[in-house]
């Protein structure tokens, strides 16, 4: 481990506005056209509604209070009613419509990251830390899913608002409206420039956070180190900088904050101000009517709250630009590589495995598999030995396709493993890996795993087989007991007479087996033993093998070193030799010390 | 404890500024009570017959009231919100030094990520409630009771009936928020399960390509992800009610108004300056009242984040020991295990076992044995990087509980197993224990590690930023790297856990050969898979299952046959494979 933590300073600082990512984004509403054009059309009528409102408070002190006409105010607030009541309506429908847009498309989006993911290599995965990957199929959609179903439709909401009072306004008068509308291109100016501002401390706050992350990351990870040099002291001042520099980025942005809003509120006053000078006038002279003063003044104390919004929603886009960023980079990475698109049926596979001069390497140039050859006849049992590193899993992951080789070739019944459909390939190849993975899901699903073609009966038949179904029995439920966290509440051994089972129940013509190397209970040991015999019976078998018998029993073991096929043939044969397998025995197989405990009788 | 007195002790620190900040909501609040009253005054006038000019007087009443409270408004923020800032800085400061106070054992409890998230999210939603929440709750109540009272001044009857929907409204607002945290927390737990069926599927890739599973892995998490969005959905179809009801209600408060106070204006009971100030103390009111929700919303989760910061902050410290009861000249180096037992947890499994070991002050001693035998554990005790019960570890004669801890550390140059460097130049890693950074000293125990040679390869040499710019240190690296740190503090104990399991062999008999000379006077215990590493030193202790099996030098171990034999053997086929 090292202490550097990967949080990148520049992943905070991106734009907010994309054209090439919005388009990209649009795509995902696309199915869903309906629902948008309904969505907006709700949205209009809903601003139009609630705007009218003012206009119908004017129109009830115009011509049914300031005349005295009861019966005409009566009329005029039952349409008040009616438009609420639309109105409530109306946004209700509106706000579920663009939610559910919102959540089809995410829900969308997530289908299609995550299948992506089924289809990446394995190469990519040693790269991303799962961690990593997590985030985008989590809280980078869920991102986008907020601005789906309320960023965008706030920012329309607002603007149509906007444009609605205008016109209203100017439909009512239009040189009160334009004397009103003098103090707008100071509005504008003011929050442009607040805009700006607010920006420019949103990226150091965000600077600031991500820089208290990494340090707190990577103290925490070094904690003990900080102990032992006694530096509690120093880090702590570090500690400090770094927060100082958030709190006064944070109280940069108060400020600006503080100066805007009462500037708004001032602007909103000289509007109101004007109304009452020129419009009082106008009702002086006779040209105004108090009800059109009425509506102006509540028009313009709507007309602010819509631009405070809008300079807030900036945050919102920036932080959905920078996930869909990231999502998008997922989406376009492709496979390291694809199955061929003409590739070949692969049935009655007898299980015949040639490599020819087959390379390999992760990094470029460093040779983990050097020009290995051999053929494993149909039904043999084949043992590989070496030591650490000599190359043992990476030739495992090459035969089931996790990787791709660079140079040689690789044929199952003489058939190119290029040639293959990679997945038809892999129903052929039964794989048991030395850490036994297991799924949160019941016994029964952890042996079938997803395949419906594996009837309950043979799924019992397979745990019969391995010597599981005592163990089994005991559980309550049964087949049907939950394996919990990773199966925690099972041995080692039980473990791996699970992986057996669910090997066994989908009945490869070809086995691939890592064997554990942690020791079990003498006990447990023979029911491996037993298990492993059953499993092979009738397969092509290769072993990586760290039990003495297993290497015993093999038709033929591969002695892999440092990459290379060194030495192959059966263990007398190989013992006789007095080679790398010999040492290699003595090393791996012989007991070390008398206290490899066997526990006694 | 649910931390709001130890919040209380922050606040208290400002309530200077605190006071200045109510005084700023208060007058904000009387500020904006004005302007509709200017207007009433203006459309009185107009309806009564007026000049333009006197309306201007009106006119410039209402911006210069404005004026004023817009200050007041900015004063409010400049306190209130300033203060939750530095309140929010001050928690973070001390929850940093809480966190380097907490011993060990903590961290295998709290998650990194849990530990950041208290510190970013969760101090976040305690700053939102001391700050916008304690802000909004003052001013709302304000300008509630403020616009009330000039409503009634105006007309109490109207005032009465504006009351009419409010009862609806906490009413609706009481259900709907109930309903809207209950589903909330069932998106919430279907989240977790698709998180948990994420990070699954991506642990699991091995098995899920091997076994083709890809069809059947989409399929049962598009099961799940249709869950959530239908709970999502559940939650949206009673959280779209919100807006909506507060609109309507809004709105029905107009209507009341102007329905009942037109008729009042008709009759003569009122003036129509009445009615358009009053229909401006409304719109005064909308927001207010909006945002009492959003203020209790602040308040609940500023309460529940408050708490998962107090369980940091009342978690228990590392003893520090009893302060200076060792005398520095008798630092001596000496260590001594008396019949010492040790577990991690309490479940009562002991991971080391009736140790006992006396190292004398100078000498070198190895610790041999299986992965996870106990010898990482054996040395991690001596600083005191885990609890130790009393009267079993003592250095230099005295019982390890009584040392100080710091300064018992400070005499401790340790090397762990993991290499941990820190993203700062290797200079600075390398001077990491001393005072400042000593080019000289760094320089020269970079050379007794091993280690100057890679450096001055790198084109900025010791001024390298680990990990910075595609720059990685190698294992090897780190762990001579690690070596150097430590040695630079001239400890009077040196230990090295297993610290040169990533150097080749050839560089650490090297290395080995120049720390020699170093070596002398002190005491060193060495943990090795390595016979090379470990077969000069004056003892050899053999560890299995949490005891001491064999001890002695290296060749009364070889003549005894036991593991450290075996070890010697099978180190000496590795050797013989690795020249194959």
């Amino acid at each position: 481990m090292t202490g550097v933590s990967g949080f990148h300073e520049d992943e905070v600082l991106g734009k907010a506005y994309d054209a090439r990512l919005l388009g990209r984004l649009l795509h995902y509403l696309k199915p869903y056209r309906a629902a948008v054009v309904l969505g907006v059309v709700l949205l209009l009528t809903s601003t139009f509604l609630t705007l009218s409102i003012p206009y119908l408070v004017k129109e009830a002190i115009d011509t049914g209070i300031a005349r005295g006409d009861a019966g005409r105010l009566r009329l005029l607030m039952g349409w008040v009613v009616i438009v609420l009541l639309t109105d409530f309506g109306v946004r209700y429908a509106q706000t579920y419509l663009v939610q559910w847009m919102g959540q089809q498309a995410v829900f969308d989006l997530r289908q299609e990251v995550f299948a992506h993911l089924q289809k990446l290599s394995l190469s990519f995965y040693d790269k991303n830390p799962v961690g990593r990957l997590l985030t985008r199929v989590t809280s980078d959609v869920s991102v986008l899913g907020e601005l789906f179903s309320s960023g965008v439709v706030a920012i329309f909401g607002d603007l149509f608002t906007l444009v609605g009072i205008v016109v209203y306004m100017l439909y009512l008068d239009v040189k009160l409206s334009l004397i009103t509308f003098i103090v707008l291109p100071l509005l504008i100016y003011a929050t442009m420039i607040f805009r700006k501002k607010a920006r420019e401390s949103y990226r150091q706050v965000r600077r600031g956070i991500a820089r208290i992350n990494a340090y707190l990351s990577e103290h925490i990870g070094g904690m003990t180190v900080v102990k032992l040099f006694g530096q509690e002291a120093r880090s702590q001042v570090r500690f400090e900088g770094l927060s100082a520099e958030l709190r006064d980025a944070h109280l940069k942005s108060v400020l600006y904050h503080a100066v805007f809003f009462p500037v708004v509120e001032i602007l909103g006053a000289v509007s109101l101000a004007l109304i009452i000078w020129y419009g009082g006038a106008g009702v002086l002279a006779g040209v105004l009517t108090f009800g059109t003063i009425a509506a102006f003044v509540q028009y313009v104390d709507r007309f602010y709250q819509p631009i405070r919004d809008l300079a807030e929603k900036y945050n919102v886009l920036q932080s959905a630009m920078a996930s869909s960023e990231r999502i998008f980079k997922l989406l376009d990475t492709r496979p390291e590589f694809e199955s061929p698109a003409n590739a070949g049926k692969v049935e009655n596979v007898k299980g015949e495995i040639r490599f020819e001069n087959v390379w390999f390497a992760y990094r470029p140039e460093e040779w983990v598999l050097k020009d290995v050859s051999f053929t494993i006849k149909p039904g043999e049992k084949v043992a590989i030995v070496g030591a650490t590193g000599a190359g043992k899993t990476s030739l495992v992951g090459l035969l089931t396709r996790f990787y791709g080789y660079q140079k040689g070739s690789i044929y199952v019944d003489g058939v190119e493993l290029k040639q293959m459909d990679v997945q038809a390939l892999r129903r052929h190849i039964g794989l048991v890996l030395q850490d036994v993975f297991l799924f949160s899901g019941d016994i029964s699903y952890n042996i079938r795993l997803g395949s419906d073609s594996i009837s309950d009966e043979r799924m019992k038949e397979a745990a019969r087989r391995v010597n599981l179904e005592p163990f089994i029995q005991r559980l309550p439920g049964r087949y049907r007991a939950v394996v919990e966290e990773r199966g925690a509440t099972f041995s080692v051994g039980q473990k791996q007479l699970l992986s057996f089972a669910r090997a066994l129940a989908f009945d490869p013509k070809i086995l691939i087996l890592d064997e554990a190397t942690s020791s079990v209970d003498t006990e447990t040991e023979l029911l491996i033993r037993d298990a492993l015999e059953k499993l092979m019976a009738g397969r092509t078998a290769i072993v990586i093998a760290h039990r003495l018998s297993t290497v015993e029993k093999s038709d033929r073991i591969l002695v892999l070193h440092k990459g290379e096929v060194r030495e192959a043939g059966t263990h007398a044969e190989l013992l006789a030799k007095k080679g790398i397998y010999h040492r290699l025995y003595l090393l791996q197989y012989k007991n070390v010390l008398p206290s490899a405990k066997i526990p006694a009788a | 404890m649910d931390g709001f007195a130890r919040l209380k002790e922050y606040l208290s620190k400002h309530r200077k500024t605190l006071f200045a900040g109510f005084l700023a909501v208060l007058l904000t609040n009387f500020f904006t009570l004005l302007p509709p009253w200017f207007v009433k005054l203006a459309v009185d006038k107009i309806e009564a017959g007026t000049t333009a000019r006197q309306l201007l007087v009106y006119g410039f009443w209402i911006v210069f009231t404005t004026l004023v409270q817009g200050y007041f408004r900015y004063r409010m923020r400049q306190t209130l919100i300033v203060a939750s800032r530095r309140v929010e800085y001050e928690l973070r400061s001390d929850y940093f030094a809480k966190l380097v106070r907490l011993p060990k054992s903590f961290y295998n409890h709290f998650k990194t990520g849990e530990i950041i998230s208290r510190a970013n999210a969760d101090l976040e939603a305690v700053r939102n409630m001391i700050g916008p929440g304690i802000m909004q709750a003052a001013n709302t109540i304000l300008a509630l009771m403020g616009s009330f009272a000039f409503m009634l001044a105006l007309n109490p009857k109207l005032s009465l009936l504006t009351l009419v929907p409010i009862p609806f409204l906490s009413v609706a607002v009481f259900h709907l928020g109930r309903s809207i945290h209950r589903k909330f927390t069932r998106i919430q737990e279907q989240y977790a399960l698709l998180s948990s069926k994420v990070q699954e599927n991506l642990s699991g890739v091995r098995v899920v390509r091997a076994y083709v599973q890809e069809e059947n892995e989409i399929h049962s998490f598009e099961k799940i992800s249709r869950e959530l969005v239908g709970r999502t959905l559940s939650l949206v179809k009673a959280q779209a009610l919100f807006y909506p009801v507060l609109y309507f209600l809004a709105g029905a408060s107009l209507l009341l108004v102007v329905w009942v106070g037109g008729r009042e204006v008709m009759a003569g009971e009122m003036t129509l300056g009445g009615l358009l100030a009053f229909l401006l103390y409304l719109l005064n009111l909308t927001w207010p009242a909006i945002a009492l929700g959003w203020v209790v919303g602040l308040y609940q989760q500023g309460k529940a984040s408050l708490a998962r910061l107090e369980e940091v902050f009342s978690a228990e410290e590392e003893p520090v020991g009893s302060a200076g009861t060792v005398q520095p000249e008798s630092r001596q180096g000496e260590i001594e295990f008396r019949d010492l037992s040790f577990g991690y947890g309490a479940d009562n499994h002991l991971v080391l076992k009736n140790i006992n070991l006396t190292i004398p002050a100078g000498q070198t001693v190895a610790l041999v044995g299986r992965t996870g035998a106990g010898k990482s554990t054996l040395v991690s005790l001596i600083p005191k990087l885990f609890p130790v019960k009393e009267d079993r570890l003592f250095v230099d004669g005295t019982d390890v509980t009584h040392h100080p801890t710091g300064l018992l550390r400070r005499q401790i140059g340790f090397v762990p197993q993991e290499p941990f460097l820190f993203s700062a130049t290797i200079a600075e890693n390398l001077a990491f224990g001393l005072v400042s950074v000593d080019t000289e000293k760094v320089a020269r125990f970079s050379r007794l590690a091993g280690l100057e040679n890679d450096v001055t390869d790198f084109p900025s040499g010791y001024q390298t930023v680990v990990g910075e710019r595609g720059i990685t240190l190698s294992g090897g690296q780190k762990q001579r790297a690690t070596l150097a740190r430590a040695l630079a503090t001239d400890p009077k104990i040196l230990i090295l856990d297993d610290a040169f399991s990533s150097v080749d062999t050839d560089t650490e008999e090297k290395i080995l050969s120049g720390l020699r000379q170093l070596w002398k006077g002190r005491t060193v215990i060495l943990i090795s898979h390595r016979v090379s590493t470990v077969k000069d030193a004056d003892l050899i202790a053999v560890l299995e299952a949490g005891e001491i099996v064999e001890r002695g030098t290296h060749a009364e171990l070889l003549a005894r046959g036991g593991y450290y034999a075996e070890l010697y053997e099978k180190q000496l086929l590795e050797e013989e494979l690795e020249r194959i």
